[in-house]
């Protein structure tokens, strides 16, 4: 796997990626971008044109997580997701896009501007596949000690990457 | 212009609070990062709030009025933080 993201020139950040990682982390990330509909996708061209969404709570975990209730009142958090959810999905949508267009195999240089996209994005792919997996903080410590032959090796071993790749991501923009 | 709310600002004195509560897959890093970018706050104090998420559950993160508080949670949200609003109590 990878070695993580290092510091480049001018606030860029460079890492260098085989055709298979390029291929996970495209393939999760279009899965993000097929799960988050275009936030203007109401019936009314009004609210459209308002950028005003739906107001209640996905019944999709990951959709639920990603777009968590702003308030514990049901009424209050239905209002704030009207009028806030619509502008979130583009901008994680277009978060997602800017990953899937710049990942690919061989050296990678991030301008600041992508590799903040990416560090959204990958915290997104990581939320949406640790819900998949129903991950607890001792993640990690599981799979030090999971058999290979285990079913959900394979699905904890890419988690574990991308934790890492996200981890360094960060450092490098510190 | 004022857009009249329709529920609980019984306590107009008391501020609005934004917490963000803790969870499995979002990194130390990444939450100290996001406090420090988001809030402008320090390494030391956005590492402090971050510890607290991890070991007490959820920390308040920033106060304010109400419309600034939604503007945090939103913002939280972006980044992919688990971030509520309340009034003070």
């Amino acid at each position: 796997m990878s070695s993580g993201f290092k510091r480049g020139h001018e606030g860029s950040v460079i890492t260098v990626f085989d055709a298979a990682e390029v291929s996970i982390l495209r393939s999760l990330v279009s899965q993000i971008l097929g799960l988050i509909e275009p936030g203007e996708t109401g019936d009314d061209p009004l609210e459209r044109a308002l950028g005003i969404g739906p107001s209640e709570q996905s019944a999709d975990p990951v959709l639920a997580r990603l777009f968590p209730s702003a308030y514990e009142d049901v009424d209050q958090s239905a209002e704030f997701r009207r009028y806030t959810e619509a502008t979130l999905r583009d901008g994680k949508r277009a978060d997602a896009q800017t990953m899937l267009d710049s990942a690919e195999p061989g050296r990678v240089e991030l301008t600041p501007e992508q590799a903040q996209a990416w560090m959204r994005a990958l915290n997104d792919v990581r939320l949406a596949l640790g819900i998949r997996l129903e991950v607890t903080e001792e993640v990690y410590d599981e799979l030090a000690g999971m058999s290979e032959d285990d079913p959900r090796y394979p699905a904890y071993v890419i988690y574990d990457w991308l934790t890492y790749l996200q981890d360094t991501l960060v450092r490098a923009l510190w | 212009m004022e857009v009249e709310r329709p529920s609980i600002d019984v306590r107009p004195d008391l501020p609005w609070l934004t917490i963000v509560w803790n969870d499995p897959v979002n990194l130390m890093s990444y939450v100290t990062y996001v406090f420090q970018t988001v809030f402008g706050y320090s390494r030391e104090k956005a590492e402090k709030l971050m510890l607290d998420v991890d070991r007490k559950g959820k920390a308040v993160v920033s106060s304010g009025t109400r419309e600034e508080m939604e503007r945090d949670v939103q913002i939280l949200h972006s980044y992919g933080l688990w971030a509520t609003l309340q009034q003070d109590s």
